[in-house]
Parts: structure tokens; C-alpha cells; sequence
């Protein structure tokens, strides 16, 4: 297996084909241990993780949570809510006091770009990068390789239409990197107050015309509009949105009869999809959170160093 | 007791000298140049500069109210260790420096407690809030030499025209910090590739132009001298030529940070928030145009920006930490590779870090002519040696630089004839006193 010695997982950017590739197989044989009746192996017994959450999540949360649940770890969450840092203390310091209680993984989201990287650098144990601002989301991006490939068999080649908030959106950011390394070909497509000025050193083939971004397309992957951007200068409204971007059975008339359609989640029904192309055959949305678990058990198996 | 230094490269543009020769010095002022001068004591500048005290127009001292930053005290000899004599401090201390009992607070602790000269620069603004004027006359008859609503831009330009129009009535040249404050919201790094790359907001090159060209309009309105500080990109710097050539009183600076690194640095040092600065660190592009720019004179002075910030305020995420580095004591340092690299002659850097901020501001300085206040800087160009960020004599440490491996360096530095700063290493070989 082509895994060598790696600390932390921060970002895409740090990871060569042969080592996503790896974690992609170790990840195969992972799966099985969730559709067993007793949904559990030894491999972690002993180790401690602590998800640090400093934004609402369930998903990722949930899915290592699980994930380190199912390899036996020793798993503690700490929320946003419940830190010290709304008691005012610093984000190093914080790190430091979970390291000081002999953390061997620590799994970080955080809002601002950067916090992985600098959680890295100021601690001994392995950090895992939960999806820091709008930088990176690597695991995010894995499992969507795992669940691309295991209905695909090969990434190389395809076609795939990463749709929305692209400037935003670290889901975007680092499903680009992984896909270019993998050999797909990437197209980004939204209103242009989402593709982000810096877009032509990544070599995407961009696009604001949604008929473009869906032909030819082996698969496309939705991102999430936050609701919450409304009225402010991204785009006019909800509903401008869902008639000009979003993704409708119409709008599919005249996609691959294969193609695949993702999404990270949490989707907003009737804005960027519609509910019946969200619940649609072309959808894989649910095994893209199957296959988290899978992808993320094989993650903390291979950094926790149980591997060499 | 005169003093002699003797054997120097003497490079002093304003009086037309770059020769090899002595200079005299009594009473702290300057007696004469010329060769063979023999006085009761000798410094022996063999393989050294002999430069006009360098001219720093835009640092931030952080007192009164940031005193665990930097003080007067320590900025100043910060400055001495940098080859400064005169520093300009920006406003943004706490309180303000709107009001003439904070210039004359600033005033007093410079006369008590600083080795270099301390020109304060004074609020355009109340409060630097951008929408009622200070009480300039006051502070100008207190001392201040300058008007700046530096680390923010007064969105309103009315605002901005009556404040140069009253400041034009005193004679006071106005530093704009150019930042259209919508554009560069919540932006802490310039907006392209690197922060895609990053995922950090971002502020685009256009938040500085736009308010760059308001400004310059404003200018030709009221006539009044504009000058525009830490200008960071290619457009604002063809804005500054244009005006330039149709005869706009305009004069800009730029900062050696600026003039050597480039966004890029952000992905090599992975968030390192020592590059954190406002207006943030552009591109290539951006960085070959402010070179030009500074050759050929659009750019008329290098300023440091200095900016001292406590580590806990810099050791925190990248978009929680402050903006803002050190740089008295790499400044010179900086702008020497571009003499070593035959970018810059050492007249034309002469010109833009002593003589443009001493006529910038009305200040004296710039020269070595006779008579004039014996304010000298010796250089060592050839020593090489490496930035020790834990040596500096700031009292922060928030510089980028630490490590860098950079040829040479100011080796002693008098104020008024008084030796304000002596290198260790030099001191050993030369045996100097005031």
C-alpha cells in the first residue's frame, strides 16, 4: 500500500493520487464493517479522538463520530457551544489542553480558513482538517471520489459539473484539486458572483449558462445556497436562484442517461435541486453519506499510524 | 569638539555629492564635506555610506493607549537601529491623536524619552470616524505635520474634500489611506488566485484605485497637496502617474514589504499572519509596477508602515489576527536589494527614504549641507547578516522577515551629532562615543 508517514490531513492540495487512491481502497474494505450486525473492529482500541466542532455541523460530525466509533477509538465531541473559547480563550491554547489530555487525532471544523494548518503547527498529535471557512473540506471531497468511483470504477476521463457558490465553498475548492489529481475533468458553473475572481490558474472550463453545465456532464455535483446570503449582493432572491441555477428535471432533458447527481448536503429542497431530481434515479446523494462513514474510517485508520 | 567622519561614500543628493570624502561635524550641525579634513576625533567610514539620517513618514508609535506594542521610546530607537533620525507617527493610538492635548502629550514623551526625531501626524478626522473634522488648526500649532485618517478610508467624499480644504488652509498635506471599505469588506488578503487558493476573503486591487482616483479628483478640486500612502497595486500606481503628468499636487509612498513580497508568500508560509497587512501584499504584477513606479518616480517615498501588534494578536486565525508588520529595522535593508540588484541607484534610494519625505512633509532633514542638523546614517552596503525577529529593538516581533539572510544594514546612526545607535559588531572595530 502506498501510504507513507503523514501527521495531518489539511487539505487536497497536500495529497498525491497514489495516496487518495489508497485511502479510497482502504476505505473499500471499511464499508463491509458497517453493513455487519454487529457493526465493529478492534483496530483504534486505545486511541483517543476529540471532534472539535466550532460550527454547526451534523453530518461530518456525526459521520466521525461513527466512523471512530465502528475502529473502537475513544471518541469525545466538543461543540461551538460548549468550548471555553466563548469563555474568551484562544483557539491555541484550547488545542493545547486537548493535547495536554494525550489526544492522539484531533478532527478540527472551524470557520476561518487556516485553522487547520495553524492547529498543525502548534500541536504534536494528528490534526484532521473538518472543512476549515472556505478553504478545504477533505474528507468531504474523498468520499465523493469513493462514491464517483464505486458507481463509475474509474474517475479518469469523466466529465464532472461542480454547480453554485464555487468563490464560497470549500467543498468546491477542494472536490476541484481532487478530481484534477484523479484525472476528470472539472466545469464550474454559476451566477459570476460566485465563481471566484482567482478562477483561471485552477485550468476549470467555467461556465454561467446551466444547459452548458449539464451537457456531457458524467456527473454534477450540487452545492448548497445559503439561505442566508439572500439580499446581499450574491444574487437577488431564492427564487431567481431556483429558476436560473437550480437543477430540475426539465433542465435534465438533455443530460447522460448515466450521469450522477450529488450533493454534500444539506440540501435545500426547491433551490438548488428540486425534490424530485434530489429523490430522482440519477441521485446518489444517500450513499454519498454512506460512504462518509467508509471514507472516514479509513482516514483515521491510516493517520492514527496503525497502518505502519 | 568636532568630530570627523572620515573616508565614507558621502551620497547627498539634494546637494549634488556621491563622492568618496570626509565630513565634518561640530555642535551637532554639519560643518562641511571635503577631503583631508582633520578634527579631534575620527570615525573611520572606510567601505561605509554616508547618508542624510533616513526619513520614516509613516509608522504607528501605538502611544499613548498600545503601550504593550511599541512606545515612543522603543519605536524610536527601533528607528536609530534602522538608519532613521526622523519618523512620522500616524494617529490611530488611543486616545486619537484628533485633539492638541494628545499632540502635546506625543510631543512631550518624543522630547523626553525618543533618540530619533518624532513628527506626529494628526487625525483628519474626529475620532478617525470619517465624518466630522478635527480640530486641526489646534494640532497644527502644536506640532503636527501632517493630517491622516490612516488604517481607514472616510467613505463620505465630502468628508474628504473639506478636510483637505481646511487642511490646505494650514499648510498640511493630507496621507490618504486609500480603501473603499464596501469593496474590501471583510477582506484580509488581496482577492485572486492565492486567497481562492486560500479560501480567505478577499480584497480586490480595486478597493485601493477607486478611492486612489477619488482622491486624486478631490485634490484638483480643492488644490490641495495629497499624498497617498502604502499604495499596494499596478492600477493605483498608473492612476498616480496620470495625475502626475497633468500636474495634480499628488506625491505617494510605498512600503519595502510591498516592494519584495507578493500574495504568493501567503501559500509558501501557509497563513503565516506576519504577511497579514492592509492594504494586503498583491502580485507579481502589482509588485514589478510599484519597482517602475518607484524608479521612475511616480512613486515619490519609501515608508515603512511599521506596525507593531503583541504575538497574542497575531497568533490566532488568519482572519482573526491583525494587520499589520514591523519594518524600522529591515526597512534600508529591503530597498538594498534593489541597489545590489542595480534596480536602484544609492542616490535615488537616498532620494526616496530621506529627501522626498523631508519635502513631503515640510520637515527638515534630506541633506548634509552645511549648517544643516548633523543627522547622518552610516551604512555598511556589503555586510551580510540575518533578521533575528527576537533581537529587534521593537518591542513586537510581528515581522515576516525573521530568517531572511539580507546585505547590509545601518552600522551608526547620529542625531544631531549624537550617536543614537551603533551596531555591536561595528562598535567592536571602531571606538565610538558621543
Amino acid at each position: 500500500m502506498a501510504w507513507g508517514k503523514r501527521k495531518d490531513l489539511l487539505g487536497i492540495e497536500d495529497l498525491s493520487r497514489d495516496e487518495m487512491e489508497s485511502i479510497l481502497d482502504t476505505a473499500e474494505s471499511f464499508k463491509e464493517v458497517s453493513l455487519r450486525e454487529i457493526k465493529k473492529v478492534p483496530t483504534l482500541r486505545g486511541t483517543t479522538i476529540v471532534n472539535l466542532f466550532l460550527e454547526p455541523s451534523t453530518r461530518t460530525r456525526t459521520s466521525f463520530e461513527l466512523a471512530g466509533k465502528r475502529l473502537s477509538a475513544d471518541v469525545i465531541n466538543v461543540s461551538a457551544a460548549s468550548s471555553s473559547l466563548l469563555k474568551g480563550e484562544s483557539l491555541k491554547d484550547m488545542a493545547w489542553n486537548i493535547e495536554a489530555m494525550n489526544t492522539d487525532i484531533l478532527v478540527v471544523r472551524h470557520s476561518a480558513a487556516g485553522a487547520a494548518q495553524f492547529l498543525s503547527r502548534v500541536l504534536g498529535c494528528s490534526v484532521i482538517n473538518g472543512g476549515d471557512g472556505a478553504h478545504e473540506h477533505p474528507t468531504q471531497a474523498l468520499l465523493d471520489l469513493f462514491s464517483i468511483r464505486e458507481r463509475k470504477k474509474q474517475i479518469e476521463g469523466l466529465t464532472v459539473t461542480i454547480i453554485g457558490d464555487i468563490a464560497h465553498s470549500r467543498v468546491a475548492l477542494s472536490n476541484i484539486l481532487a478530481l484534477q489529481k484523479m484525472g476528470a475533468h472539472v466545469r464550474i458553473a454559476g451566477p459570476a458572483t460566485m465563481i471566484p475572481l482567482g478562477v483561471a490558474s485552477l485550468g476549470v472550463e467555467v461556465t454561467y449558462d446551466m444547459d452548458a453545465a449539464i451537457e456531457g456532464a458524467d456527473v454534477i455535483m450540487m452545492l448548497r445556497i445559503q439561505k442566508e446570503r439572500q439580499g446581499g449582493h450574491l444574487f437577488p432572491s431564492i427564487r431567481e436562484y431556483a429558476t436560473h441555477f437550480g437543477l430540475n428535471q426539465r433542465r435534465l432533458r438533455g443530460a447522460k442517461k448515466d450521469l450522477l447527481i450529488m450533493h454534500p448536503g444539506p440540501i435545500n429542497r426547491g433551490v438548488e435541486i428540486s425534490p424530485e431530481v434530489a429523490d430522482g434515479p440519477y441521485s446518489i446523494i444517500l450513499d454519498q453519506v454512506t460512504n462518509g462513514v467508509a471514507v472516514r474510517m479509513a482516514i483515521l485508520f491510516l493517520y492514527s499510524g496503525a497502518a505502519q | 569638539m568636532s568630530r570627523i567622519i572620515k573616508g565614507g561614500r558621502v551620497i547627498d543628493p539634494a546637494n549634488g555629492i556621491d563622492r568618496v570624502c570626509d565630513l565634518e561635524i561640530d555642535k551637532g550641525r554639519i560643518v562641511r564635506t571635503g577631503r583631508g579634513l582633520s578634527g579631534e576625533r575620527v570615525v573611520d567610514a572606510n567601505g561605509l555610506w554616508v547618508l542624510p539620517g533616513l526619513i520614516d513618514m509613516h509608522v504607528h508609535l501605538r502611544e499613548p493607549g498600545y503601550e504593550y506594542k511599541e512606545t515612543i521610546e522603543t519605536g524610536s530607537r527601533a528607528a536609530a537601529a534602522g538608519g532613521f533620525t526622523a519618523v512620522a507617527c500616524m494617529a490611530n493610538t488611543d486616545p486619537v491623536n484628533d485633539n492638541g492635548s494628545v499632540t502635546d502629550f506625543i510631543v512631550s514623551q518624543a522630547r523626553r524619552y525618543a533618540a530619533v526625531r518624532i513628527y506626529p501626524i494628526g487625525a483628519m478626522t474626529e475620532g478617525l470616524k470619517g465624518e466630522q473634522l478635527a480640530e486641526i488648526g489646534e494640532m497644527k500649532t502644536r506640532g503636527v505635520v501632517a493630517l491622516s485618517d490612516d488604517g481607514t478610508t472616510a467613505m463620505n467624499a465630502e468628508v474628504m474634500r473639506r478636510g483637505m480644504e481646511y487642511a490646505r488652509t494650514f499648510g498640511l498635506p493630507v496621507i490618504a489611506h486609500c480603501d473603499d471599505l464596501n469593496l474590501s469588506r471583510k477582506g484580509v488578503v488581496h482577492e485572486g488566485a492565492a486567497s481562492m487558493r486560500l479560501g480567505l476573503p478577499g480584497i480586490p486591487d480595486a478597493a485601493e484605485a477607486c478611492i486612489v482616483a477619488r482622491d486624486i479628483l478631490l485634490a484638483e478640486l480643492t488644490g490641495a497637496a495629497l499624498h497617498v500612502a502604502h499604495v499596494s497595486s499596478r492600477r493605483s500606481v498608473e492612476l498616480i502617474r496620470g495625475a502626475k503628468e497633468r500636474g495634480v499636487a499628488v506625491t505617494a509612498e510605498v512600503t519595502p514589504h510591498h516592494l519584495t513580497l507578493t500574495d504568493a508568500a501567503l501559500l509558501e508560509y501557509e497563513y503565516d499572519t506576519n504577511l497579514k497587512v492592509n492594504p494586503p501584499l498583491r502580485t507579481e504584477a502589482d509588485r514589478q509596477s510599484l519597482i517602475q513606479g518607484l524608479c521612475d518616480g511616480t512613486l515619490d517615498a519609501v515608508a515603512s508602515d511599521h506596525a507593531p501588534h503583541n504575538i497574542a494578536e497575531k497568533e490566532v486565525e488568519f482572519e482573526k489576527a491583525a494587520f499589520g508588520m514591523i519594518g524600522l529595522e529591515t526597512s534600508l535593508s529591503l530597498l538594498l536589494r534593489l541597489v545590489h540588484a542595480g534596480t536602484l541607484t544609492p542616490a535615488q534610494l537616498v532620494q526616496v527614504m530621506a529627501v522626498a519625505p523631508s519635502r513631503i512633509l515640510g520637515v527638515p532633514g534630506g541633506t548634509l549641507g552645511k549648517g544643516a542638523d548633523a543627522d547622518v546614517a552610516l551604512v555598511d552596503p556589503e555586510r551580510v547578516f540575518s533578521v533575528d525577529a527576537e533581537t529587534l529593538l521593537s518591542r513586537s516581533r510581528n515581522t515576516p522577515f525573521g530568517g531572511w539572510e539580507l546585505k547590509g544594514k545601518a552600522v551608526c546612526t547620529l542625531h544631531r551629532g549624537k550617536t543614537v545607535y551603533a551596531d555591536r559588531e561595528w562598535k567592536k572595530q571602531h571606538k565610538v562615543s558621543s
